[in-house]
């Protein structure tokens, strides 16, 4: 390809056109940090997976890595090992708009029926899982599916539950509860479901 | 090859049939979405490629229009291969105007795939004074409905087999620079956590298990750092750490959420999809920290799933409007966004030419490798289920 000096030259414009502040100075609010925010790194390995036979080389031309560490943070995550029911709070199942987080007013009181629920299983926790519909990319789903969660757990927060026992996951595009593509699937689809942890005995 | 710099907005796909001669018409391409001489964009190169049979032919025609040639079979156009794979594969490529042999090689270990890649590269190079793509690897999911697993392939999706078997939900491979190993998210522990997978030993270690989800991973260029989207502070946030996890440091702090960092190959900026308010942008932060910058994508709409090029000339990114569209941008920001054609999840070649996407079909994802320079695209070899999220070995 030939150079192309216009190139360079606009970087300038782009300079001062293109700096747009996102960041979020102010406190935040309505945020709270998951069970082991703060631990949970490096623990709990995967047994050994494939290689890549005869140890090829891939073609690829980047440069060379400064290889990893084995050593890993002190704690694991808070409810490993508590065993799960996803039946219980099955008809609470939380539904939302396209691309959106919004706790819409109808689902209000399902979230409100969850948090009834933990408070008279006072040993139990919850597990909200985020979901999306197909209709975004692969990883943008997966935050947005994380970011439901989230929007549920707050919720559940404010309504007296206690942090530590709410455990978020997000699923993204990847488990639809129903398989079509239409929006009579997409609306099953874009949910946050619960599943009650219970400790082991 | 063009060197008009202006932009020549959209030419119908019919008037590039009308334009097209008729030799062009014989080789069968998918719809392209534009064509123009827009910086560097170019028609494909004629070539002729004779004597060879089974294999060998169709791995060298895949290579060659995968990397702006298009074969011809009639006509003198300026190139021409001939050769045979009787016995070794053997070719002479010569240029026809100046009646001059530009090489002439036979090709004798390995598989008779990889004698014709090399054959493939041979041509890529003395032509285009660039690495050729034949002999690279790509890593990949592989979705049955079921469960997921994590694949490694030839580019051109042959020789593919999995290098996880979870049975559970795994995502977003992504290679180490210049090592065989990979990051992906992993499902198998009950959340969504980063693991590391030497492709050498088969030993994976656990990267990230915070509270909440952990996914997106992206290495920098030397190896040294990790960027990714944590959910542990309450909010889908990026983050970057050492690869021995020390040192994390969260680089936003939006309720929106930030998905799919990348780096650029100086290792000075983490590019991300992220919000402005509730536009859906592009944008670039210091892994040291800082206020992120916006990077203009005008002219499409909802960008994601950014990739900068190796050369550090490009950024490639899906768009979503009523479908998925791969689009490029010059990363100087210097011209609009350039819709290239329908697909998602884009990840470059090492020689900064190529990029291989998933695109939507009636059966799910499949996988295939578009010259960004001439929009011709081929879909790969495909494995059974969905086929998608691949990341080019650089």
């Amino acid at each position: 390809m030939k150079t192309r000096n216009y190139l360079n030259l606009l970087v300038c414009v782009l300079a001062l056109t293109t700096l747009v502040t996102v960041g979020c100075k102010k406190k935040p609010v309505g945020v709270t940090p998951l069970p082991n925010a703060k631990s949970g790194g490096q623990v709990g390995d995967l047994p050994p997976g494939g290689i890549l036979p005869g140890g090829e080389n891939t073609g690829g031309m980047g440069n060379s890595g400064t290889g990893t560490s084995t050593t890993g943070f002190p704690a694991g995550p808070g409810h490993a090992g508590w065993s799960e029911d996803r039946a219980a709070l099955q008809t609470e199942t939380v539904y939302f708009d396209y691309d959106s987080s919004t706790i819409k007013g109808s689902e209000k009181s399902k979230i409100e029926n969850v948090a009834a629920y933990l408070k008279s299983h006072g040993s139990a926790a919850v597990k909200v899982e985020g979901n999306c519909d197909e209709r975004g990319t692969e990883e943008y789903n997966r935050a947005l599916g994380e970011r439901r969660a989230l929007a549920i757990r707050e919720y559940l927060i404010n309504s007296g539950i206690t942090p530590d026992s709410v455990d978020t996951v997000s699923y993204g595009e990847d488990k639809p509860a129903a398989p079509g593509h239409n929006e009579a699937a997409w609306k099953k689809n874009r949910r946050g479901e619960f599943v009650v942890l219970t400790a082991p005995k | 090859m063009k060197t008009t710099t202006k932009f020549i907005s959209i030419i119908t796909a019919a008037a590039i049939l009308s334009a097209a001669t008729a030799r062009a018409q014989q080789e069968v391409f998918r719809p392209i979405v534009k064509e123009g001489d827009v910086m560097g964009f170019t028609k494909p190169v004629p070539i002729t490629v004779s004597g060879f049979s089974g294999e060998v032919e169709q791995v060298l025609r895949f290579d060659l229009e995968v990397q702006g040639f298009k074969l011809v079979s009639d006509g003198t156009p300026q190139y021409e291969v001939v050769g045979s794979n009787a016995g070794s594969v053997q070719a002479r490529l010569s240029d026809r105007i100046s009646k001059t042999p530009i090489f002439s090689k036979a090709y004798t270990g390995g598989s008779l795939r990889t004698r014709a890649h090399a054959l493939a590269d041979d041509v890529v190079a003395a032509l285009t004074k660039r690495k050729g793509i034949g002999q690279t690897k790509i890593a990949f999911k592989v979705d049955t409905g079921a469960a997921s697993e994590i694949y490694i392939a030839d580019f051109d999706g042959h020789n593919a087999h999995p290098v996880t078997r979870d049975n559970t939900i795994v995502a977003a491979p992504v290679w180490v620079p210049g090592r065989l190993a990979l990051y992906y998210v992993s499902y198998k522990l009950g959340n969504a956590n980063i693991f590391r997978h030497d492709l050498g030993t088969g030993a994976r270690s656990a990267f990230a298990r915070y509270g909440g989800s952990n996914f997106s991973p992206a290495v920098s260029p030397d190896g040294s750092k990790v960027a990714m989207i944590l959910s542990k502070d309450g909010w889908v946030d990026l983050y970057v750490s050492n690869t021995d996890g020390s040192g994390l440091k969260r680089l936003t702090r939006s309720p929106q959420d930030e998905s799919s960092p990348c780096w650029s190959p100086d290792g000075q900026w983490v590019l991300f999809a992220g919000k402005s308010g509730e536009r859906r942008v592009l944008m670039k932060v210091s892994p040291s920290g800082g206020e992120p910058v916006r990077i203009p994508t005008s002219g499409v709409s909802n960008p994601s799933e950014p990739e900068w090029s190796p050369d550090g000339k490009w950024i490639v990114f899906t768009s979503q409007g009523s479908g998925f569209t791969i689009c490029v941008v010059p990363a100087d920001g210097s011209a609009a966004a350039i819709p290239l054609v329908e697909g998602e999840d884009p990840s470059w070649s090492p020689n900064s030419r190529t990029v291989v996407f998933a695109r939507r079909t009636g059966s799910g994802r499949v996988l295939s490798v578009l010259d960004v320079f001439t929009k011709q695209y081929k879909d790969v070899s495909r494995i059974p289920g969905g086929n998608s999220q691949p990341s080019w070995a650089k």
